[in-house]
């Protein structure tokens, strides 16, 4: 898949699976075009080459709203929440995509605030909340609407260490909740520890993609994020 | 306060609201609390679109003359009772609606309100050069016996108290079901971010669409009962840009997407321009509005969430306050 | 309808869009800065044309001398309504801050209608008076001045934002308020100037527009309109492509007005419509 802003190249030629039950980590320095990869994917941009397929359907054309429908969900690197609404509010909105009632969307809120430890929050706005509760937040929000794929830009950016195995933690119950995960992820311990495979970006190129150990070693991945110093 | 004290305190105001022609018998007071109903009808329309779903629109108006307009000439032309009228009235505003808001919704902020002020101007302007129903010279109602169905009242003018309150209940009633339901919660992601909301499965437009359906719907129902209270209509009374300008004020100063900002803001605009207008507005020299345009300032400047974040210590409104509707959206990207 | 009355349409209609352009300017400015509107612009406006009158009514002063008087004094009270008012009311929700400057618009109109009456008034034999003839066209001295006037106080506005100091502080504070105050601007100071700057466009626009316009306390009305529709057609956030949005402005009513009279106002807007059904922000916008 390829994506162009003018004269920019944000994405060339990018190409890579995801199998059920994977966690696929993004890694790659800014401007590698992580972000826009979600965007493309997520119906925010049309691709301008190439092809998006889920579950042997194709996705490029449709609005972020119907990808969502057909069981992608995704977290934002800047934070979205609905500032003005409830933290159970917040989720509300994302169980009603599958819930039939609201009734039944408040359970489903409830419990997936629970799957990401916010339940004693649920009564506070959303602007009240630290960064990593808001990004617990936008996790359960997209938890809600039930995706088969949960795509999460940045989990750990902006939250203290000492929030950081939770969040880890969490990575790996919500991939045990059913849901095969991509990750953007800048902490490398992170993604050591959660990631089966690792999908390398520089400069909107694709310049690696396997397993951890594997892409750890390879010195063009090395070059590119670290800097020569390191090889 | 708990439910019950909540419940108690609607069923006082309900009382009093019940009892007050029989109180005020002077029909002065009666016909500015019609006016506080009809306001506070029309600003809970433009609430459910401009508060609750964020797309403020300067565009009222269109909807409010298209209710006054269907009703009037269908009563003229054809003898059709107004309430059935009324029904059409809205069913045309909802069409209008939808044939606006379909391109004009991908407009954001102000572009958007710009474009309301704009249609209006052009119905507006239409409506003028019009002359099979009316152009600038309008509309009479013909006068009609005194009943219930003919939707007229002449000697028993407080009947006319009682429908409009009971028309507005009906709007408070129906907004307040949104605000619980699946269009509420939709409608509020949209204002609150689109771009995240639409990452949740809510599909933009078709929930914008909605939004402006109601709050067409909602207009239209004032219009037609505007026409039958003053039993007069032209271009200028119901189509003029400042009601628009007016409804969003009302909505605004009582609370942006709340349940009863409109109400609140209808009372409180209504009697101030009343009360400047009375004590001092004679002489023509527009002190009276001079006052009224300070206070609006001083509202602004010292309470602008509205009058209902003044009372709303009283408890917690199922919604919560909106961090009201910014009119420009920024792009940014994902 | 020959092609001269055509022609004539025409020349009218960008002579009016130049005074538009800079009215609108004004406003475009303030928007950049701090994301309001300000509905109080047409009231500017106003004023600075009662000022002008006065100063003729009163002081003999020709609106040619009041204009920089003119131009100084909506400065002040654009930098005072900013103290006074809008600082007030920065980190207010957005509708708030819009009702705001409308409730001020609503006050200085009465207040004018206080103090003025609502009569029409005209500066009688100004210097810049009568017609001549160009490339067989008429041309209204007052009119062509105004048109030249305006779009050197356009271009002198553009300069000083893009080419000094203050004007590229004023453009940094408008892009990132924080990284602006962290690179040692006093963006309070920003702000004011930026409604002192708008304000005082809108004061040389109401000293041009003196010479040939009647006055009274509602002729900011219709100007107000048409500057808030000009700059959402060259697209907000771009000063100088409200030249542009006030030009088309100008020919499209001058055009639409030579055919329909009545309809010229919904001329502008059905033009409104069609550019950003086209181009949802605007010719040129940034948001």
């Amino acid at each position: 898949m390829t994506k162009r802003f003018g004269g920019l190249v944000a994405n060339q030629g990018i190409t890579f699976d995801v199998a059920p039950g994977e966690i696929v980590g993004v890694i790659g320095p800014n401007g590698a075009g992580k972000s826009t990869l979600f965007d493309v994917i997520t119906g925010f941009y049309q691709p301008d080459g190439g092809d998006i397929r889920f579950a042997g359907e194709t996705l490029t054309g449709l609005r972020p709203d119907q990808i969502n429908r057909r069981g992608i969900g995704r977290t934002f690197q800047k934070l979205r929440p609905f500032n003005g609404m409830t933290v159970r509010e917040n989720v509300t909105v994302g169980a009603l995509a599958r819930a039939v009632s609201t009734g039944a969307a408040h359970v489903e809120a409830d419990r997936c605030l629970a799957l990401v430890g916010l339940a004693g929050k649920a009564g506070a706005f959303a602007r009240e909340l630290s960064t990593g509760q808001r990004k617990r937040l936008e996790m359960a929000r997209a938890m809600a609407t039930r995706p088969r794929l949960l795509m999460l830009d940045e989990v750990t950016g902006g939250v203290d260490q000492r929030s950081i195995p939770d969040l880890v933690a969490l990575i790996s119950r919500l991939r045990d909740a059913g849901v095969t995960l991509i990750v953007i992820e800048h902490n490398m311990r992170v993604i050591m520890s959660v990631a089966t495979r690792i999908v390398a970006l520089h400069l909107g190129e694709k310049i690696a993609d396997g397993p951890p150990a594997d892409v750890v070693r390879d010195r063009r991945l090395v070059e590119a994020y670290l800097g020569a110093a390191y090889l | 306060m708990g439910d019950r004290g909540r419940r108690a305190l609607l069923a006082g105001l309900g009382a009093v609201l019940v009892a007050f022609p029989w109180v005020f018998v002077n029909p002065y007071p009666r016909d500015v609390m019609i006016r506080i109903f009809l306001y506070a009808l029309l600003a809970q329309a433009w609430n459910l679109l401009g508060g609750y779903c964020g797309q403020v629109s300067l565009g009222s108006a269109v909807f409010f003359g298209i209710g006054a307009y269907t009703s009037s000439v269908l009563s003229l032309w054809w003898g059709v009772s107004p309430w059935i009228g009324m029904l059409a009235g809205m069913a045309l505003a909802v069409l209008v609606s939808q044939a606006i808001g379909y391109p004009c919704f991908r407009l954001r902020g102000h572009y958007f309100a710009i474009a309301t002020i704009g249609i209006g101007e052009i119905v507006q302007t239409v409506a003028i050069n019009w002359d099979a129903i009316g152009g600038a010279r309008g509309i009479w109602l013909p006068i009609k016996p005194e009943t219930l169905v003919n939707f007229q009242f002449h000697r028993a003018k407080w009947a006319y108290y009682y429908v409009a309150l009971a028309l507005l209940a009906a709007v408070f009633g129906l907004t307040a079901f949104v605000e619980r339901s699946r269009l509420g919660y939709y409608f509020r992601a949209i204002r609150e971010d689109p771009d995240a909301a639409q990452s949740l499965g809510v599909p933009l437009t078709r929930y914008k669409l909605l939004a402006i359906a109601g709050s067409a719907a909602f207009t239209a129902l004032g219009g037609t009962f505007y026409a039958q209270y003053v039993l007069f209509i032209d271009p200028e009374s119901v189509f003029p840009t400042s009601l628009s300008i007016l409804v969003c004020l009302v909505a605004v100063l009582g609370g942006v997407g709340t349940l009863w900002g409109p109400a609140l803001g209808a009372a409180v605009l209504i009697s101030l321009s009343e009360t400047t207008r009375i004590w001092l507005g004679g002489t023509g020299k527009a002190v009276d509005l001079m006052i009224y345009g300070g206070l609006i300032v001083l509202v602004s400047v010292f309470q602008p969430g509205g009058l209902v974040g003044l009372v709303g210590r009283l408890g917690r409104r199922p919604g919560g306050p909106a961090s009201p509707t910014p009119v420009v959206v920024p792009q940014g990207t994902g | 309808m020959t092609a001269e009355v055509v022609a004539q349409a025409l020349l009218s209609g960008l002579l009016m869009g130049f005074v538009y352009a800079l009215v609108a300017a004004g406003l475009s400015l303030i928007f950049g800065l701090m994301e309001i509107v300000n509905f109080a612009h047409g009231e500017f406006l106003m004023l600075a044309m009662f000022a002008t009158f006065w100063a003729w009514a009163l002081a003999g002063l020709d609106p040619v001398l009041a204009l920089p008087l003119a131009t100084a004094l909506l400065f002040g009270v654009g930098w005072i309504v900013y103290r006074g008012v809008i600082s007030r009311i920065l980190a207010a929700p957005m509708l708030a801050q819009i009702f705001a400057t409308f409730g001020l618009s609503v006050f200085l109109r009465s207040g004018a209608q206080f103090l003025w009456t609502p009569d029409f008034r005209l500066v009688q034999n100004p210097w810049i008076r009568g017609r001549f003839s160009l490339l067989g066209l008429f041309v209204g001295a007052p009119q062509l001045a105004a048109a030249l006037a305006a779009l050197l106080a356009f271009g002198l506005l553009y300069w000083f934002i893009t080419r000094t100091e203050t004007g590229l502080a004023l453009q940094a504070t408008a892009q990132d308020r924080q990284a602006a105050a962290l690179m040692g601007i006093n963006t309070e100071r920003m702000f004011a100037l930026g409604w002192g700057l708008g304000a005082a466009c809108v004061g040389t626009a109401g000293a041009l527009l003196a010479n040939f316009f009647y006055v009274f306390p509602d002729v900011g009305a219709v100007f107000a309109l048409l500057a808030y529709v000009t700059v959402a057609l060259g697209g907000f956030g771009n000063v100088a492509a409200t030249l542009l949005g006030g030009v088309l402005i100008g020919l499209v009513e001058n055009l639409v007005g030579l055919w329909a009279p009545a309809f010229k106002y919904v001329g502008v807007f059905c033009f409104y419509l069609l550019v950003v059904l086209w181009r949802p922000q605007g010719l040129f916008g940034r948001y």
